[in-house]
């Protein structure tokens, strides 16, 4: 049966309680009847049969470009980078696609007798890999074959020797990239589209790049203008992507990228977690006995045991698309692949948008969701997953749902921990946080140190995280958190609600006694198309 | 009195009958080797024997003496689970069969039967039924072709059974591989299923031809790419591709996998036979090669 395309749902009386993700838990949520909605995801599509003959396809039938096997002489200087930890989410089961597209370009680059080669995590400011994340990328093979000789390595946008400056754009924006990458004779991108903000220029132009770079489009005036910045027609972080794009084809390496799209089946279609991904009055008995057995486990379980069992949660993603050659002509096909599995036509706007919130986001895979990435995940990504306009109107309100512990990774986030404790504490205006604090935290030298040698996100991490959320901000007329640590949450600037019918009633304040409601029933991802 | 006394005193036809020396007795259909009969290894009951054998026996033997490291399990990942396949590997030891029977992976291992040498492993009843009740295995005729071995194979694999095999035909005199025969190939061929190539280290070291008793060590078994039949392609020269894939796993497990793979495009692979010299030298070369389980083998001479 073809995959069934994402819908709304209008409730009425017989619509059952509706799915809420809730950390390393979840809620069921009854919604008012008559003015509400939910949004639901489209079903997977089917992957490619044969992926590794369709990946050999790809690279010699290329967009705009020579076969790879063209571009590949004996004697050159090859660089193949790769998306990190940050994609896909969950992390997918093996073999992950970046080892599959890995193994088949390193193959065509051994028969054309290529032996300088290096590999490279396309990290940024993220944190670094470690081995056995590097393993689930790239595969046992290639890691053996390229890591003990330090061929493989990931990437350090700290390193000054290790940095090279490529020009600067016509906005006065410095184009920044890993030196090793810039001087190669080809640089292939290896990418994973999880949403239709990823791939493009933003592979290389941030991927590779540093805070040098990246503090002319990781700022509040950008994301502001950002409306959304998943929507690449009207981003502001696309277009400033884009003219770093055109400085590194006029001064940069020659750029081979590989994009591929995923499915959005991340719990699977059987198995303990597909519950998560049916319609409710389409749980069967045994999904319901399921998810009572899950909630009342997860409910006695210590919350590092909760965060351990979801971690080790891999997806069952399925490659529906791979495509190489130039990168804007590549990146125009991957994005409608993206928005073949996750736009859903919705009409209108309504007062108030709901949101579960799920036990990851990009930024602590293997890690803890302190609450700045709660607030991150709810603001900037969920809020943003829109094209046209805000599911929510101006001035409404958002109610998410987490625990958003007070709790965040000493060795991962550092330099969270003091952004939480002093900036926070002050104020969580972007704009004052920006001037005020950022360069004191991009420049620290203790973080810079942890980011290069410890597994630490960068210092200025955090700072991205606040802007990523300043278009919700400036949108939206109050910011509810259900179930969430009540310090914690009034540290975000948020109002704390013990459960879902008290949220409502918080809301009321701004949107009087009877609002609309959208419930944004994501994961699955799912992209709104707003009209 | 005993009751072989008691038995010789009895008459026809409570005994049997002799034969008159006048009589050419009538010829007994041969019921061994080739000929042995293991329809009934495959039928339910003794599956489940099987099974609590594999399960209760071979497996803590397997854990105690070879517990294998298992790479390249990934590159099975597309395949039809439905689909039967044929499992190729080098082959040095008696320990190389119980490994691959508890150390494929699922489900193909669940119904899997394995080709064994009709002359070893099928001689006379007792040892035909002990090899077909614990290994699932039918008799394959080594020395020479032979049309019943192989229909009987081809039967069980179109019918759902998935083929462990050693187109070596027997276990390796001295560490080094053997030429490949085109028994697998031709199955392969004739079914129209994808065959798996298997380098297994390590056995070499634990059980060897001519040592009736193990010692434990470390194994590492190295799944290839499936090779398909291509289209106009005999047995033979599928038989050298598959001969040339395990020497290509040879390589990556005890170089690399991008080195094998830049020595495959170049054609230098090395052989799984070893150098063309007196066995002295083959010993030596054997020895100061790595074994594929990640550890240098101890040399056999010091350095000199």
């Amino acid at each position: 049966m073809a995959p069934r395309p994402g819908f709304v749902l209008e409730v009425d009386g017989s619509t059952p309680p509706i799915l809420f993700h809730h950390g390393e838990g979840f809620r069921l949520e009854k919604l008012p009847v008559g003015r509400s909605r939910v949004i639901y995801p489209a079903e997977p599509l089917p992957g490619l049969k044969d992926p590794d003959t369709a990946i050999r396809h790809a690279l010699e039938h290329p967009y705009d470009s020579e076969p790879l096997s063209a571009l590949l002489f004996p004697g050159m200087k090859l660089t193949i980078a790769f998306d990190d930890i940050s994609l896909p989410l969950p992390p997918m089961r093996r073999p992950d696609i970046r080892q599959r597209v890995i193994e088949a370009v390193l193959d065509s680059a051994a028969a054309a007798g290529v032996d300088d080669v290096e590999i490279i995590a396309a990290l940024a400011l993220h944190r670094r890999m470690t081995e056995a994340e590097l393993r689930h990328a790239v595969g046992d093979r290639v890691y053996d074959a390229f890591a003990p000789t330090g061929k493989l390595y990931n990437h350090d946008a700290e390193d000054p020797e290790g940095m090279v400056i490529l020009g600067t754009t016509p906005h006065g924006e410095d184009v920044q990239m890993n030196r090793r990458a810039a001087e190669s004779d080809l640089l292939v991108y290896v990418n994973i589209n999880l949403v239709s903000m990823d791939g493009g220029w933003k592979s290389t132009a941030t991927g590779l790049s540093g805070y040098t770079a990246l503090r002319h489009n990781h700022n509040v005036k950008t994301m502001q203008a950002s409306k959304s910045f998943m929507d690449q027609h009207r981003s502001e972080l696309h277009s400033s992507n884009w003219r770093m794009g055109k400085v590194l084809r006029q001064s940069g390496p020659k750029i081979f990228q590989i994009e591929t799209t995923v499915n959005n089946n991340s719990f699977g279609t059987s198995g303990p977690l597909s519950v998560l991904q049916k319609r409710e009055w389409e749980w069967s008995a045994k999904d319901r006995a399921t998810f009572l057995g899950m909630q009342a486990g997860l409910k006695r379980m210590p919350a590092s045991a909760r965060r351990k069992m979801f971690s080790s949660w891999q997806a069952p993603y399925e490659m529906t698309s791979i495509q190489a050659g130039d990168v804007e002509s590549v990146h125009k096909v991957t994005t409608e692949h993206v928005y073949r599995q996750h736009l859903v036509p919705v009409e209108g706007q309504t007062d108030i948008l709901t949101m579960g919130l799920p036990y990851i986001c990009p930024y602590n895979v293997n890690s803890i969701m302190n609450p700045i990435l709660v607030m991150c995940l709810g603001l900037g990504y969920f809020f943003n997953l829109y094209r046209g306009r805000p599911l929510v109107r101006e001035g409404g309100v958002l109610i998410m749902s987490h625990p958003t512990p007070w709790e965040f990774h000493p060795v991962h986030h550092p330099s969270y921990i003091d952004f939480f404790e002093q900036v926070l504490s002050e104020t969580t205006d972007p704009l004052v946080i920006e001037q005020k604090y950022e360069k004191s935290f991009a420049e620290d030298e203790w973080y810079r140190h942890l980011y290069r040698t410890s597994y630490a996100y960068h210092g200025v991490h955090p700072f991205y995280m606040w802007y990523w959320g300043s278009h919700a901000m400036a949108h939206l007329g109050r910011v509810i958190i259900v179930g969430g640590d009540p310090r914690a949450v009034r540290r975000l600037g948020f109002m704390p609600a013990s459960t879902f019918a008290d949220a409502l009633e918080m809301a009321s304040d701004v949107v009087g006694r009877h609002p609309t409601i959208t419930h944004y029933h994501n994961p699955p991802v799912l992209m709104a198309d707003v009209t | 009195m005993t009751p072989r006394q008691w038995a010789r005193r009895m008459s026809f036809p409570l005994r049997s009958p002799s034969v008159p020396a006048s009589v050419q007795p009538k010829a007994e259909p041969p019921r061994t080797g080739v000929d042995f009969e293991t329809a009934w290894a495959r039928k339910p009951a003794a599956r489940i024997a099987r099974r609590v054998l594999h399960e209760v026996v071979v497996e803590p033997v397997v854990r105690v003496v070879a517990d294998p490291n298992l790479r390249g399990l990934d590159r099975l990942e597309d395949l039809d689970e439905d689909q039967p396949l044929i499992f190729v590997a080098n082959h040095h030891s008696h320990v190389d069969t119980p490994l691959l029977l508890r150390r494929l992976p699922k489900p193909w291992r669940t119904k899997m039967f394995v080709g064994a040498a009709a002359d070893y492993f099928f001689p006379n009843r007792l040892a035909g039924i002990a090899s077909a009740l614990a290994l699932n295995a039918i008799p394959i005729e080594r020395t020479k072709v032979n049309r019943r071995s192989a229909m009987h194979a081809a039967s069980l694999i179109d019918a759902g059974w998935s083929l462990l095999i050693y187109p070596e035909g027997g276990r390796s005199p001295d560490g080094w591989g053997q030429e490949f025969k085109g028994g697998a190939a031709y199955l392969a061929i004739r079914c129209e299923v994808p065959v798996v190539p298997v380098y297994v280290a390590g056995t070499d070291r634990i059980m060897p031809k001519g040592k009736s008793f193990p010692t434990p060590g470390s194994t590492t078994l190295t799944f290839g790419p499936p090779l398909h039949a291509q289209p106009g392609e005999d047995a033979r020269r599928m038989a050298q591709r598959i001969e040339q894939a395990v020497a290509t796993l040879a390589d990556e497990a005890t170089s690399d996998w991008w080195q094998a793979r830049k020595r495959a495009h170049a054609g230098t692979t090395p052989s799984l036979s070893g150098p063309n010299a007196v066995s002295w030298r083959r010993a030596w070369a054997k020895s100061a090669s790595r074994n594929g389980t990640g550890k240098p083998t101890r040399r056999r001479w010091p350095e000199l």
